[in-house]
């Protein structure tokens, strides 16, 4: 194998574990959509710090891996449009995610404080917080960001 | 590697990208369940131990198993348009299907189990969930069987 094959591996397999914790995120959002249970909600918080490790290493692997892909490769330069497309989408992701990882965690964090608190009854407030629909619109727009960038690695446009 | 990216007939972007998308969505299904039943393995209290349980078996139902079928059939499409006939082959090609295949009959013995596993909790509030228990190192291999594969697409090994 060549140093190309293995960095082209490496930022690939960081794009799975990037998109795997999104789909993580996804599911764990929607599988608490209708509960207002404190402990429910306070239920996934390990879950989500393996989702916000996988994000970490995700992106922060297809972003170094890919600009030096950029540059070890012939036929791709670091200012072909559709890598600099790429890193735009991947600053926007990167600026979303951490609006969307605040507005969830301080949801996670109350239900521990509930939960430890001995408050296990339904809360409405709580579960208003979970289901806000800024938190839940930004996570799809991210989603949205993810997808073009897929889109943007296989299709190469401006190539 | 880098040449035949370069080269590559815009023809065979979208089915790629169908392929890529199922295995990523796929391995995030995967992730999703282990770490699930790798919780409920850890409760002995009833509910929680149903919870995480049920949450292994859905990811596994309404995610990872979409995300194979997905995966499947742009594999299929893009090699039809690769041309690729099964008499000359490569190697990468082998090791996917072989992947895909034999990891599609672990995964529905997963989804089997972990299907299982939740109506014996449910009914009996049971304090462990052995059929759970035996479908986690089965999500755990197909997860490793599946970076693998993602290691054999990209690597292209002869």
């Amino acid at each position: 194998m060549s140093v190309h094959d293995w960095l082209l591996f490496l930022h690939v397999l960081a794009a799975f574990f990037l998109v795997g914790a999104e789909v993580l995120f996804t599911f764990l959002i929607l599988w608490l959509w209708r509960t207002d249970l404190p402990a429910d909600i306070a239920r996934v918080s390990g879950l989500s710090k393996i989702g916000s490790a996988l994000v970490g290493i995700g992106a922060g692997g297809t972003l170094l891996f890919g600009v030096i892909l950029a540059f070890e490769a012939d036929s791709y330069a670091i200012w072909d449009l559709w890598i600099i497309f790429a890193l735009v989408l991947w600053a926007a992701f990167a600026a979303l995610g951490q609006r969307v990882g605040t507005s969830y965690d301080a949801a996670g964090a109350r239900a521990r404080q509930l939960v430890g608190e001995g408050r296990t009854e339904p809360n409405p407030e709580l579960g208003a917080m979970f289901r806000s629909s800024r938190a839940f619109t930004l996570h799809l727009v991210s989603l949205g960001i993810v997808a073009l960038l897929l889109l943007d690695m296989m299709f190469k446009p401006w190539a | 590697m880098t040449v035949l990216a370069a080269i590559r007939p815009t023809g065979w972007d979208f089915p790629l990208f169908l392929h890529v998308l199922g295995a990523m969505v796929l391995v995030g299904g995967l992730v999703t369940a282990v770490g699930m039943q790798a919780s409920a393995w850890m409760r002995r209290e009833p509910g929680e131990l149903l919870a995480y349980s049920r949450g292994g078996f859905w990811a596994l139902l309404t995610v990872a198993l979409p995300g194979w079928v997905l995966m499947r059939v742009g594999a299929e499409w893009i090699r039809s348009k690769e041309g690729w006939t099964g008499d000359n082959d490569p190697t990468w090609l082998g090791i996917g299907y072989i992947l895909a295949d034999a990891g599609f009959v672990v995964l529905l013995v997963t989804i089997l189990l972990a299907g299982l596993g939740v109506r014996r909790v449910r009914k009996q509030g049971a304090t462990a969930n052995l059929l759970g228990r035996i479908a986690t190192p089965l999500a755990t291999i197909l997860l490793i069987a599946y970076l693998v594969a993602v290691w054999a697409m990209t690597a292209k090994p002869d």
